[in-house]
């Protein structure tokens, strides 16, 4: 393999430039953020002194604590029972086989092309209706369902690809399909289940549109949801929305970088097979 | 995308028992595992979308009675510019938030391939990567700063010499639109490098080495063996960019709220301002119909395309 000294240096620069491109505007909002409160400094201006003090200011005004405690229940009831129902079906759809497996595959992958816009509105009346708007129900359930097309999916394609020798053996051995379902399958799943698990929750965390529509005080909401309000009350004051901002990053930057393998294994084979 | 196998029932469960009412318990059981699920599904994305679709043809503000209006509120998209104007708009941004991460993504990851093999490239993949985990409004906020006025881009247009074409980006009529779909290509580009690079590096290697070995260079290697053996990959990464593109509310809400004017309008905020601040229910509805049929009428062909390359 030979490949000349330009190409190198032209190839490792595009990929710098790329890369300043990305970097870049963490690094000024990061910078911004050190300024004093309510001025408007430059992009890339260095702080002098730095206002740590803003992540402080930020953490009180955005109430960050009332916010951690509503996303995390959020997460907390959304994850759980979604990976529980869209493992079952992804078993039964892939590992049972059971008669209109295909239609039903169909029916949900098909979910992965609606827009949740395409849905609030009916959403949002339904949840008049039945008086969950407003509510800590109020995101989770309709969350739920609108991970299904993805969940379902991507543990379906865990389940097809399970040797089927090992079913056939419990099998004689008497189990019963929640046995096997329980007891062998699910262990086996850990590695897929964990994967969503983590992409549902940085998904939840980052949820806005549901947020915004279906909670009236910004601090049931999501973190996403929350800082969309912030935003709107600190619009003018720059330096202490990029700390806001900042604040509410790096709990999913830090989730990312911690799971990276799992979370982009995830995302890519979830759209692949998908 | 829906590949559905058609390989026969690996686990057929009357393949242990030959008793019918047998087969028919086992059958009701795998329908109760899917039950949960579809119930969900049912209540909350099916039901739904047969609702957007009733709404779409009456005339409701959402307290009063519904009046029945036919297909009247598809005519009023049609009529006004601000809101069929926000579907132009969306053709737009897939430009920026599809074509040019999806091909720009491409180059990436085949010059990862050439020149990046080690750790670096490792870095590389996982820098870019970052944006596309991060809360779409944080996005928004911070791109809303980096266009602005004293923001980061004109400081470094002004460093380079282009100070007089400095302004505030997402202010502009004729730049805003295209400044949102920057934040588009920040949020993706990632995404479609790292999903093309793990489909490069699947590709056998001794292609590339045979190629290299008669001294093929970046382009040749590029045009004769990365791009079509990956057809598969790129058609997936324009599938999930195009929704994408088709789907964004969040960094238009929070970047512009659509503005000046109507110049970053999408579909997903014209819904919602005219259903949630207008309470004119059918009319959001109709363009609510016509975004989800949109999405479906582009992403078909694509996926056609690839059903095609898979086979």
């Amino acid at each position: 393999m030979k490949i000349g000294r330009g190409e190198l240096f032209a190839g490792r620069t595009l990929l710098l430039v790329l890369m300043a491109f990305t970097i870049l505007p963490f690094i000024s909002i990061f910078m911004t953020a050190l300024h004093p409160s309510g001025t408007v400094p430059g992009g890339l201006d260095w702080p002098a002194p730095p206002q740590w003090g803003n992540f402080v200011d930020a953490f009180k005004e955005a109430h960050m604590t009332t916010l951690v405690i509503s996303s995390t229940r959020i997460v907390l009831l959304v994850v759980p029972v979604a990976l529980v129902i869209s493992t079952m079906a992804g078993f039964a759809i892939g590992l049972l086989r059971i008669p209109g497996s295909g239609v039903l595959l169909a029916l949900f992958v098909s979910g992965l092309t609606i827009p949740f816009s395409g849905l609030i509105i009916p959403i949002y009346f339904l949840e008049r209706a039945v008086g969950i708007y407003n509510t800590k129900f109020a995101i989770a359930l309709p969350l739920i369902a609108l991970y299904m097309p993805f969940a379902v999916f991507w543990m379906r394609a865990h389940f097809v690809n399970m040797p089927t020798e090992l079913s056939e053996a419990a099998r004689v051995d008497g189990a019963s399909t929640w046995n096997l379902f329980w007891h062998i399958h699910v262990p086996l799943a850990q590695a897929p289940i964990t994967s969503l698990g983590i992409l549902m929750s940085i998904w939840t965390w980052n949820q806005f549109l549901l947020a915004l529509v279906l909670v009236e005080d910004p601090n049931q909401r999501t973190m996403a949801g929350a800082l969309g309000a912030f935003q709107g009350h600190y619009a003018t004051d720059i330096p202490l929305l990029c700390a806001g901002t900042i604040l509410i990053l790096v709990p999913t930057l830090i989730v990312f970088v911690i799971f990276q393998r799992q979370i982009i294994t995830a995302l890519l084979q979830g759209s692949i097979k998908g | 995308m829906m590949t559905l196998d058609n390989r026969p029932a690996a686990l057929s469960v009357s393949r242990r028992t030959h008793s019918n009412k047998r087969v028919r318990w086992e059958t009701i059981v795998g329908w109760l595992f899917v039950l949960p699920a579809l119930f969900m599904y049912a209540v909350f994305v099916l039901v739904p979308l047969l609702l957007s679709i009733l709404y779409s043809f009456n005339r409701w503000n959402g307290v009063g009675p519904m009046t029945w209006v036919g297909l009247k509120n598809y005519v009023t998209v049609f009529q006004f510019p601000n809101l069929i104007g926000t579907i132009f708009n969306s053709f737009w941004l897939i430009v920026w938030f599809s074509f040019i991460p999806v091909g720009l993504g491409l180059v990436t990851a085949s010059v990862i391939n050439r020149v990046a093999t080690g750790r670096f490239g490792e870095i590389a993949r996982t820098v870019l990567f970052l944006p596309y985990v991060i809360a779409l409004v944080a996005a928004g906020i911070i791109w809303g700063w980096l266009f602005s006025l004293s923001g980061l881009v004109n400081q470094i247009l002004e460093a380079i010499g282009l100070g007089a074409i400095t302004r505030a980006w997402l202010g502009d009529f004729n730049w805003a639109l295209s400044a949102v779909g920057i934040i588009g290509i920040w949020v993706l580009l990632g995404f479609c490098t790292v999903l093309l690079s793990t489909a490069i590096s699947k590709v056998d290697p001794a292609l590339y080495e045979s190629a290299r070995i008669d001294g093929s260079n970046w382009f040749t290697e590029f045009v004769a063996i990365t791009v079509p053996l990956l057809k598969y990959e790129i058609g997936v990464c324009l599938t999930v960019t195009v929704i994408f593109a088709l789907a964004t509310f969040d960094i238009v809400y929070v970047a512009t709220a659509g503005g000046p004017g109507n110049a970053t309008s999408v579909p997903g905020l014209q819904i919602y301002i005219l259903a949630f601040t207008q309470r004119n229910i059918g009319v959001a509805s109709a363009l609510a119909v016509m975004l989800m049929i949109l999405v479906v009428v582009i992403i078909l062909p694509i996926q056609r395309l690839n059903q095609e390359t898979k086979q």
